[in-house]
């Protein structure tokens, strides 16, 4: 058996690898084309396809991205990559405390919701109504709220909340309802409380689908962190730096596209964090 | 009387809108320290009597007393142990912390809730797996480990719902002395739902037989075979006559149920 699982995990990591050097030789190989503008590709669905579009300014080479990070972004600043660590902190700080605040508010209404049909028909559809407005729409209105209650400081937090509570609320209902008949007689067999059925079973039960519902909370809370800065006007964090960057984009587009890449890892890191999380405390194999 | 059923009926209201007569009219008698089994046809309403005394479904008409008390009040105060037809264990606790469950909502001290715990899994031979989780052991380990943790808190009545009818023959067999040895040691009384002839004689003090359309009690027929029961007991002529009296019970149960529907359908008659 531990044989076998060694040759799994050389596959693994030979097929992450192969995928990786196929993008590397897609992105390079299209930029090789825009050398000569003539080149263009007939589309299936008509039309053709200027493969001079993929030159330097629309389309950087992988090495000069990289190579971004190295060089100061303003002349006699610090190196990119410290600028964009600085905002990489200062904007996971914020999706954390809108993830924390999201989850939490996810959580409540996902336990009021099981407990309360009637709540549940009257709150759902505003909760999913919420949900299809864009948030670029609401982001500026929360943070002149934010601001006229003397709490500037959560209004990004409470952006990036609004894109996380949502899956929260979803997967955290659909596991704590999906216990099974005979365990909830069980419970009642004991004469448990709501509470006890809560604590000792609803909960353990919906735990593998919160997790589900907090990895997709991890990503969003980061876009919803970068978006909530734009109409915030704070410079600090990734938000910033992606609005500084695109301004100066015809002189530096390597800077814009190093961002995307530092916005990227942020978000993954935070995933990578929430399924360590959750091998750490789902130990238990769940029945299919 | 530990358990006494005064002319209960209960009536379901189907998917079809219609009402459904699970239950009519039925009475029982229950000794303390007696082993009663409930056999019958599925539809005969066994599984529904067994949670109208345990009070988790209430009755339409009538009166269920456990240990002189109504039902409900029993459940509060936790008088019986409750073993489902499959173990309903936890499956992100251990099989000791699955044990304690009970305790832990009952409020019992942590020590005291281990011992308790550790001494249960002991008597149904499984004092060396309180670490593992419920997905590591078999069917049959599972269900012990449920019985287990129904006699953590020392109720005085134990209802199964056929317990060991997802379980195959040897380790069935196997099972049926353990719970025969459990029952003698702890003096509780029993009552066991099954569809198995030879399990419910081999079993009970008395069998109680249903019949479904309405569900009833058809007979009550005592199984005055020698105690401990064991190897002998399976060899013993009495065991097969009882076996067969069981059986022609039920077969005159659901015959006039098989009468009706071939009225309905409009074959013969």
């Amino acid at each position: 058996m531990p044989a076998q699982k060694t040759s799994q995990t050389t596959w693994t990591l030979i097929t992450i690898a192969s995928i990786l050097v196929a993008v590397l030789l897609l992105w390079e190989g299209l930029k090789s084309f825009s050398r000569a503008s003539e080149y263009a590709l007939a589309l299936p669905w008509g039309g053709t396809l200027d493969l001079s579009n993929f030159n330097n300014q629309q389309l950087p080479h992988l090495g000069d991205i990289f190579g971004a990070f190295l060089e100061p972004a303003q002349r006699n600043g610090p190196p990119l990559y410290v600028i964009l660590f600085r905002a990489s902190l200062f904007t996971l700080s914020e999706a954390v405390a809108g993830f924390v605040l999201g989850s939490l508010l996810g959580f409540v209404l996902a336990v009021i919701f099981t407990h309360s049909s009637l709540l549940q028909r009257g709150l759902l559809p505003y909760v999913i109504a919420s949900q299809t407005i864009p948030i670029l729409a609401i982001a500026p209105m929360v943070v002149v709220w934010m601001r006229q209650l003397d709490l500037t400081a959560l209004a990004v937090p409470v952006i990036a909340a609004y894109l996380t509570f949502f899956p929260v609320t979803i997967y955290t209902l659909r596991g704590l309802t999906s216990v099974s008949p005979l365990q909830l007689e069980l419970m009642q067999s004991y004469a448990a409380t709501r509470l006890q059925i809560l604590v000792k079973l609803r909960i353990p039960n919906a735990l593998p689908q919160m997790f589900t519902a907090l990895k997709i909370s991890a990503t969003a809370s980061v876009v919803g962190a970068i978006i909530g800065e734009l109409p915030s006007g704070i410079q600090d964090g990734l938000g910033g730096a992606i609005l500084n960057f695109n301004q100066y984009y015809v002189q530096s587009p390597p800077r814009l596209w190093a961002t995307i890449v530092a916005a990227a890892l942020v978000g993954m890191l935070f995933f990578g964090a929430v399924v360590l999380a959750e091998r750490l405390i789902v130990r238990w194999q769940v029945k299919a | 009387m530990i358990i006494s059923v005064e002319n209960m009926t209960k009536k379901f209201r189907g998917s079809d809108g219609l009402t459904v007569h699970a239950l009519d009219h039925v009475n029982l008698q229950i000794q303390q320290g007696e082993f009663v089994s409930l056999i019958g046809p599925s539809g005969c309403g066994k599984s529904t009597l067994l949670r109208v005394i345990a009070d988790l479904i209430e009755p339409t008409e009538g009166r269920v007393l456990v240990n002189g008390k109504p039902a409900p009040q029993a459940r509060k105060d936790r008088d019986y142990g409750f073993v489902f037809q499959s173990a309903t264990l936890y499956d992100w606790r251990t099989v000791l912390q699955n044990v304690e469950l009970p305790l832990e909502i009952m409020g019992f001290p942590r020590t005291m809730r281990q011992a308790r715990a550790r001494e249960m899994l002991r008597l149904v031979e499984l004092g060396d797996f309180e670490g593992k989780y419920p997905y590591q052991l078999s069917g049959g380990m599972q269900q012990r480990v449920s019985i287990a943790r129904a006699l953590a808190f020392e109720p005085k009545i134990l209802l199964m719902d056929e317990p060991f009818g997802a379980l195959d023959e040897m380790t069935r067999e196997r099972m049926n002395n353990e719970l025969l040895n459990i029952w003698a040691k702890l003096g509780v009384t029993c009552i066991f739902v099954t569809h198995s002839i030879p399990e419910a004689v081999y079993l009970s003090t008395r069998v109680v037989v249903m019949s479904p359309r309405p569900g009833r009690i058809a007979e009550v027929i005592d199984v005055p075979l020698q105690q401990p029961r064991g190897t002998d007991t399976r060899d013993h002529d009495d065991y097969f006559h009882i076996q067969s009296r069981v059986r022609s019970a039920l077969r005159e149960g659901s015959g006039e149920a098989a009468d009706s529907r071939r009225l309905r359908e409009g074959i013969g008659g």
